[in-house]
């Protein structure tokens, strides 16, 4: 087995706001090896763009507090480490595609000027390119997304192309600066579903090619499905579960996920699931325990005052519920 | 009753929710000490404006008032700011001439405010018609003429005064609001809310006046707070050329233009009150600066 | 220009069925600097009264453009739109009688756009009661507000807050809660859960079901997931580029997609379990990018990106037919 290329341990992210202190990410565990493409799913507010944000260290620090864990890059911690070292990591190592690309990209400057900053910016041995070395780059990351007519597009502005292709730019982008470890914040949530598909294949055969590893973070389950090998899903601020992708689309075990699962459409109609009861608690005031108890329909007494560990069911699933504490297997601590 | 039963009534609930708001307000107004040092400016001159007449040393000396034995003396215990060559008492006039200053400040906003609003919402609601067109278009060439100098022209038409200075600095101050208005007018009646309304069957005035405009508040609030510090300073520079108070009200800017004659040597009669322009306007600044800050991030 | 078969079987249908939409030949079209927009280009359906009519199609394909046009945000270029049978509401909502506002109401996509955010929930709630005369008096009006706070399952608490203060799924309910104040008969939803969750848009459609019962309730469903469509809607639309491509009955919709684009929008949706794979079209994969609708391409809009092009696509425009029982499509495959 591999050693994680990246591992967040135990994360507390805490926010300081008017009425009191936003107790986010409640002891968040997440790992992701060479090459493999791991899920995030997860409802809005439920602090998956806060745990991303926290690995690239793109939290403003007021408000926000790390009281407690770690974000292991390689072994080293990306959390304490100094502007240079931090710089490294963003130019060559991991890189991030944001949910709207039309935001993603600087409308007042061409996509040939974006592009090329970002290949400047990530030049690993130090030494300045030169221009054109510059232009064959980029036009090389421009064909390898699959765009078309590539010397037109570089001198374009972002306005003037369509959503898909403002997204592959954005990857194109990701591409030149990550070798590692791509992070994709709900990549092709706003466009439409037959450029989203193409979206996501393409990301997948990228990530093939180049031995990345990819972290893609959802709220759609369909989604993921297709593109990853396992999948983390996320409640209020921690993982809840965590299984290879089949299994969990199989055998969803905890009643979150199994909540989630059950509320899907589906092609083959019957009607839709009635949703969860309740909604997702205030980060001011959370539930003591297992912050999902409060919605849960299984939910015992010990429950409401423990929070539940990670119990191993089997190889490459886990979940943190009090209802598999006596499953046999070990019992996972933080 | 089933109202009786509950805790609070609605009115009451209305009430208290409304007091929280104003707390949260005041939480993020405080996170930047700039704005309190603005408000805290704010409200010394307000507090000695008010009550001048009680807290000034030599409260004869904002009238009509001479007294040669003590005509010119620089800064001393008796006289913190010094006096004038008819010896007046300048600390005090400073504080009368503070009341001039703020009230003209108060007056010409409330006069420009409702009216450029006004036409600035109906420019920008029936944009691209022949509404939007007058409007704007007459707006356009008020703004094409420096304030200052518009201010000027009119004021040398009409006979000097406090009055007709105020007169003159609403004239050329009007389209601000206007453009500032329209602007966001124009962007939101294309917004689903504003459709939702028209679409209940919602009628005109109150698409302009409660959708609309409610939206707009924030920046006209941080505009006025600025322009406090604007129109003040147009106010002092028609003085100081004559065209505003005439003598003997004490007003900062004829004090200023009096004093230069006397510069260098007697340099506290000009100084002290043009320092006390510049605080009311550094501290407006700073306290629309806040407002800024405090009500224009809530929508993201 | 022959009119299409369609046409006809619409107006005996018309006679038999009561209706309560009808819409005939709708044309929308924008004139802007870089063209004239053909967003809508000639559409014709109808809506039974109690039913879900769904309205599928992606970006550019004018779904929502022709919504707008119903409830009277724009005026149509050219068509009709006549509702329950008689009444003509072909402009728009400056000259619509405020009866017909009652009657007709939309819930847009976007919840953090859709309610005034410097107003109270109170205030959004209570300006439909106020227009129309709903509640006698100001207390009248609160508790109305209350009920419908109620309907939609929102705590009461919640009428003095602001919807910067209140999540997502719950803004949409209360615009849903907004668009029911009225009692109408006819509500357009315009992807009314696109942005929320899929647990938050599971309850909120089951909301929504149960008031189309409750209240007898006619919807116009728009949306681009297909999966919840199959589940909701009781006969399916698809739009392409401004243009009607295939109306069926719901499950026949799905079992046996006739239009290219059909299948091709069937075969990219995400599943997650095998036997929705087996349902999904295998043979053809998404391709090509949408054309903005100021360039239509000419004959069929969609022959750039179609796997199953015959010459004719590129020079004539396809004419609707019928192919089985309320199973229309739009293509030159199927035309007789």
């Amino acid at each position: 087995m591999s050693k994680p290329l990246l591992e967040i341990k135990n994360l507390h992210v805490w926010f300081k706001v008017f009425g009191g202190i936003l107790k986010v990410l409640d002891g968040v565990n997440f790992t992701v090896r060479s090459g493999e493409k791991v899920g995030l799913v997860g409802e809005a507010g439920c602090g998956k763009t806060t745990t991303m944000k926290a690995i690239m260290r793109l939290l403003s620090m007021p408000p926000a507090i790390i009281p407690k864990g770690e974000i292991l890059f390689k072994g080293k911690d990306i959390l304490r480490m100094n502007r240079a070292e931090l710089q490294q990591i963003r130019k060559e190592k991991i890189s991030m595609i944001f949910q709207d690309p039309t935001a993603a990209l600087n409308p007042v400057f061409t996509i040939g000027t974006q592009i090329q900053d970002a290949v400047r910016f990530s030049e690993r041995s130090g030494r300045k390119m030169k221009k054109d070395e510059i232009k064959a780059r980029a036009m090389q990351v421009l064909k390898e997304v699959s765009i078309p007519d590539q010397g037109r597009v570089l001198q374009n502005y972002p306005i003037q192309l369509s959503g898909g292709m403002r997204q592959r730019v954005c990857i194109s982008m990701a591409l030149v600066s990550a070798s590692e470890l791509i992070i994709g914040d709900e990549p092709g949530t706003s466009l439409d579903v037959t450029i989203k598909d193409q979206i996501l294949r393409l990301l997948k055969e990228l990530a093939k090619k180049h031995n990345t590893s990819i972290i893609l973070i959802s709220h759609a389950l369909g989604t993921v499905k297709n593109m990853t090998d396992k999948v983390y899903v996320m409640y209020a601020g921690a993982m809840v579960e965590l299984a290879k992708t089949k299994d969990l689309f199989a055998h969803p075990l905890h009643p979150y996920s199994q909540g989630l699962l059950a509320s899907i459409p589906r092609l083959t109609g019957g009607g839709i699931g009635e949703g969860i009861d309740g909604h997702i608690p205030e980060y001011i005031n959370p539930p003591k325990g297992c912050r999902f108890h409060p919605r849960c329909k299984q939910a015992m007494p010990i429950c409401k005052d423990k929070k539940p560990p990670f119990f191993k069911i089997s190889e490459n699933h886990e979940v943190a519920c009090f209802l598999f504490q006596n499953f046999g297997g070990d019992c996972i601590d933080k | 009753m089933a109202n009786k039963m509950q805790k609070k009534s609605p009115t009451q609930e209305g009430l208290s929710r409304r007091w929280e708001n104003i707390r949260r307000n005041w939480y993020k107004f405080s996170r930047n000490s700039l704005s309190i040092i603005g408000l805290v400016v704010i409200c010394i001159i307000l507090f000695f404006t008010i009550f001048a007449p009680f807290v000034s040393p030599y409260p004869e000396s904002a009238g009509k008032f001479i007294n040669f034995y003590e005509a010119s003396q620089p800064p001393s215990l008796t006289h913190l700011c010094g006096t004038d060559a008819f010896g007046r008492d300048i600390l005090t006039r400073i504080f009368f001439g503070c009341r001039y200053s703020l009230m003209m400040g108060a007056t010409v906003l409330l006069l420009i405010v409702p009216v450029g609003v006004v036409l600035g919402l109906i420019a920008g609601y029936y944009r691209d018609s022949w509404l939007d067109i007058v409007i704007m278009r007459i707006t356009d060439i008020f703004i094409a003429v420096p304030p200052l100098i518009l201010a000027l022209a009119v004021c040398s038409v009409l006979t000097p005064s406090i009055f007709n200075a105020m007169l003159a600095i609403s004239i050329a101050w009007w389209p601000w609001y206007t453009r500032l208005v329209y602007e966001i007018a124009s962007s939101l009646k294309d917004e689903f809310f504003v459709q939702s309304a028209e679409v209940i069957g919602a009628n005109k005035m109150h698409i302009l006046f409660r959708e609309i405009l409610l939206n707009c508040l924030s920046p006209i609030l941080t505009k006025m707070s600025l322009d406090m510090g604007w129109v003040i300073l147009i106010g002092s520079s028609l003085s100081f050329v004559g065209l505003g108070a005439q003598p003997p009200t004490p007003d900062l800017g004829s004090m200023v233009a009096d004093g230069s004659k006397y510069l260098p040597d007697q340099w506290w009669i000009s100084v002290f009150p043009a320092f006390a322009i510049m605080l009311i306007v550094l501290g407006f600044n700073l306290f629309g600066d806040g407002i800024r800050d405090t009500l224009g991030v809530e929508r993201g | 220009m022959r009119l299409p078969v369609f046409y006809f079987r619409i107006l005996v249908v018309i006679a038999l069925i009561n209706n309560i939409l009808f819409v005939d030949q709708l044309k929308k079209h924008f004139f802007t600097y870089q063209g004239i927009v053909k967003a809508v280009d000639g559409i014709s359906f109808f809506i039974k009264e109690g039913e879900t009519f769904g309205l599928v199609g992606e970006s550019g394909s004018g779904k929502s453009t022709v919504a707008y046009t119903v409830v009277g945000i724009y005026r149509p270029t050219k068509g009709k739109i006549i509702y329950k049978g008689d009444k003509d509401i072909s402009q728009d909502r400056r000259k619509r009688p405020l009866a017909l506002k009652k009657k007709i109401q939309i819930v847009f996509q976007d919840p953090g756009t859709s309610l005034n955010p410097s107003m109270t929930i109170k205030d959004i709630l209570e300006l439909p009661l106020k227009v129309h005369n709903i509640g006698k008096n100001h207390e009248g009006r609160i508790n109305k507000v209350k009920e419908l706070l109620e309907m939609v399952q929102l705590p009461v608490s919640y009428i003095y807050k602001y919807p910067s203060m209140i999540g997502g799924g719950e803004k949409q309910m209360v615009a849903i809660a907004r668009a029911l104040a009225t009692n109408p008969s006819f509500v357009l939803l315009d992807e009314p859960t696109s942005a929320l969750d899929v647990s938050v848009q599971a309850k909120l459609i089951n909301m929504l079901i149960q008031f189309q019962k409750k209240f007898k309730l006619s919807y116009l469903f728009i949306t681009h997931d297909l999966s919840l469509m199959r589940n909701v809607a009781s006969r399916v639309a698809i739009m392409y580029l401004g243009k009607l491509c295939e109306i069926a009955p719901s499950s026949e919709f799905f079992k046996n997609p006739l239009h290219p684009y059909t299948q091709m929008l069937l075969s990219s949706i995400p599943v997650i379990s095998d036997e929705e794979e087996t349902l999904k079209p295998k043979k053809i994969i998404s391709t090509g990018e949408i054309p903005s609708p100021v360039n239509i391409p000419p004959g069929c809009s969609f022959h750039f990106r179609c796997p199953k092009k015959m010459d004719i696509c590129s020079r004539e425009d396809p004419i609707i037919t019928e192919v089985n029982e309320e199973h229309t499509v739009r293509c030159h495959l199927y035309t007789k």
